[in-house]
């Protein structure tokens, strides 16, 4: 474990953390995913992890609500008020989920059930998390849908997910995501699937909806563009290492690590005639450096990288807490 | 004033307008779909109109950009210029010729405009190995003698960036950006001008779409191709493609030099696209209302209308069609906004 997470929290406005993940390790067979990840979520912040695919950023999200099969996890995942999610009976966590924290898919077309209809996917979430009966769920998810944004919200209680457009199938899973008041949101690139209109219907839906019930939300992203306008932190995954994080225009505006400023050179943005490509691309497990992962890859990669793993550390002396900025590079930029 | 005339207007960069590989004069697509909510026996169809009155012209050594979300009828026209679907109206001609009539006669339409398909994957046949997939094409246009094949394909695999001892391996050895650049290679087996690309790059990791993208634009400015690209990023449109197309259900809404759309949309649904893309650090724009409608219930007048945050009341009368603007533009709107903002319509 590195020091890091160990230090008090120094920064004014930085609350306790909602969420102290320490340490996450995954390992599916000979492989492994997730490599000692800690990161913090601050009470009613939003986050976002980025990285490109292989990352373990939906690994993260998956073992937070213990969905994760045929893997061995190691680490603690300290929820506020409910102990560590990766240690509790399942029993308990069945009563979590939905409750305290839940989780928005990437695909709403397969994540929804395809034989009943979306109310009563909708009332049989409330009736489960909030205890209500049938007339009171019914009556509650005509008024969720309407605060996502579904037009003739009645009419729409009998669809069937199929018969819903892809910005509308995710507005139901937003609503059902809701449904049981979870203080921790987790959306798992709720919008990769939608056209740009749509997607930016979407976002704007779950941050408004967060924001009002005072929730926080992990976004897992890979665009890093996406990511700076909907999120307060950012943390950058690499091959299943945390390289970078702490508060978004820091991270990307003062990147330390190679990785990130790699990745964000890779972003076009409208105009731009510029672009290198980065040479090479993720190893394979069985190939990964014992050190930081990045190493075999990086512009400035010294003798000791591909062999120590670099710890995460502040990238101010006078900003040391969690979710301050941090890094884990032995030649920071 | 048609496109042609449009585009023929001089610009700083070419001196005279080079022939037009594709010309797309008012096309029309109209597919017959059951009628909604028809009886279960009932055969009842209604017209679906994928394409609706296209105008573009696609000159040599041009690159271009097809922009729009789902539904906006891409793939169509993608299926009208490669002449797989012959259009229910209008003209669509292939160096001045019907591209249906020069499909069907000899290999020299298939082997000048070559594709690369969205799922590169599935466009490959997982038995044969990149040698043999790249060979493929080689033979079947007669492209070099055989004792020449091996040296032909090996060049093509160093040309797309592919490593060399890729040609034994199949294609589920191979990642996603390796896939991509097999389907490059075997769309340029065949020393075609013309190279149509429908969403090459979507789908990727960021750093595997900047290699490939830019391996395209080295391919397009080495060989002297004639690009038409299909994307929904606008990043990538104007990174890569000089022209810029915009699609609306089914309508080309607005054409131009790549940089001056983007920089001044004179379309409001340009300019909600443009709005939406993910920039950094800016807020979130609020979005467009609603989502496109139904192609069989198209809204009166213009087929805009119904999202438009700037739509006056001969919007919902009068359906607009693509006029020309300025320098190379063309906008198919009653409306149109402009950079000063001036003539901008009140917001309602």
């Amino acid at each position: 474990m590195n020091d890091m997470t160990s230090h008090p929290v120094t920064t004014q406005d930085a609350a306790e953390p909602i969420l102290r993940l320490e340490g996450l390790t995954v390992h599916r067979g000979a492989a492994k995913i997730l490599d000692r990840v800690s990161l913090s979520l601050g009470r009613g912040e939003t986050l976002a992890l980025v990285g490109e695919s292989g990352a373990g950023k939906s690994t993260i999200a998956t073992a937070l609500m213990r969905l994760l099969d045929g893997a061995r996890v190691e680490g603690r995942a300290e929820l506020d008020g409910a102990g560590d999610l990766l240690a509790l009976p399942e029993r308990r966590m069945v009563r979590l989920r939905g409750s305290r924290l839940s989780m928005i898919f990437q695909d709403a077309g397969s994540a929804l059930n395809p034989s009943y209809t979306v109310g009563r996917q909708l009332t049989t979430t409330l009736r489960r998390t909030l205890g209500l009966s049938r007339a009171e769920a019914r009556a509650k998810a005509v008024e969720l849908f309407t605060s996502v944004g579904i037009n003739d919200p009645d009419g729409r209680m009998s669809a069937f997910p199929h018969q819903l457009s892809g910005g509308m199938q995710q507005r139901v899973m937003v609503a059902i995501a809701l449904a049981g008041n979870p203080d921790l949101l987790l959306a798992d690139e709720p919008t990769s699937a939608l056209d740009v209109t749509i997607q930016a219907q979407i976002v704007r839906l779950i941050l408004a909806q967060t924001r009002a019930r005072g929730a926080s939300c992990i976004f897992v992203l890979h665009d890093l563009a996406l990511a700076s306008q909907s999120c307060d932190r950012i943390v950058v995954l690499y091959a299943g290492q945390v390289v970078e994080s702490g508060p978004s225009r820091e991270v990307l505006e003062r990147s330390r690590h190679p990785y990130t400023r790699q990745l964000k050179s890779c972003v076009l943005e409208i105009g731009s005639k510029d672009l290198t490509a980065p040479e090479g691309t993720v190893p394979p497990h069985s190939e990964m450096p014992v050190g930081c992962r990045f190493a075999t890859r990086c512009p400035r990669a010294l003798p000791r990288c591909a062999g120590e793993a670099p710890p995460l550390v502040p990238a101010r002396d006078d900003a040391t807490g969690p979710l301050d900025h941090q890094f884990a590079c032995w030649n920071p930029e | 004033m048609t496109m042609a005339q449009i585009q023929s207007a001089p610009t700083e960069t070419r001196h005279a307008p080079a022939p037009a590989v594709f010309e797309l004069i008012e096309v029309e697509q109209v597919f017959a779909v059951p009628k909604p909510g028809r009886g279960l026996l009932s055969r009842d169809t209604v017209g679906l109109r994928a394409l609706d009155g296209v105008r573009l012209t696609v000159r040599q050594g041009a690159s271009i950009a097809l922009v729009g979300e789902s539904g906006s009828g891409k793939s169509t026209l993608l299926r009208v210029l490669l002449g797989l679907d012959a259009p229910s109206g209008g003209r669509a001609l292939y160096r001045g010729k019907p591209i249906r009539e020069a499909r069907a006669h000899g290999t020299a339409f298939a082997r000048d405009v070559a594709m690369v398909y969205q799922d590169a994957r599935g466009s490959l046949d997982p038995r044969m190995t990149v040698g043999q997939l790249i060979a493929e094409p080689l033979r079947h246009f007669g492209i070099v003698p055989k004792s020449g094949e091996a040296a032909r394909v090996a060049e093509l695999i160093d040309r797309v960036g592919l490593p060399r001892d890729a040609a034994n391996r199949y294609p589920s050895g191979l990642s996603g950006g390796q896939v991509r650049r097999v389907a490059i290679a075997r769309a340029l087996a065949s020393e075609p001008s013309v190279l149509v690309a429908d969403e090459a790059v979507s789908g990727l990791d960021v750093s595997t779409q900047a290699q490939l993208l830019t391996l395209l634009q080295g391919l397009q400015r080495d060989m002297g191709l004639t690009l038409v690209f299909i994307t929904h990023d606008l990043g990538v449109a104007s990174y890569l493609c000089e022209e810029i197309a915009i699609m609306y259900l089914g309508r080309i809404v607005e054409t131009g030099p790549t940089d001056a759309v983007l920089e001044a949309p004179a379309h409001p649904y340009s300019a909600a696209l443009r709005a939406a893309a993910p920039q950094f650090f800016e807020p979130i724009p609020e979005p467009l209302p609603g989502e496109i409608p139904s192609p069989l219930d198209l809204p009166k007048g213009c087929r805009f209308s119904s999202r438009c945050p700037a739509a006056r009341d001969d919007c919902r009368l009068r359906d607009p069609q693509l006029g020309a603007l300025d320098a190379g533009r063309a906008v198919a709107c009653l409306h149109p906004l402009t950079s000063k903002g001036a003539q901008t319509p009140e917001i309602r």
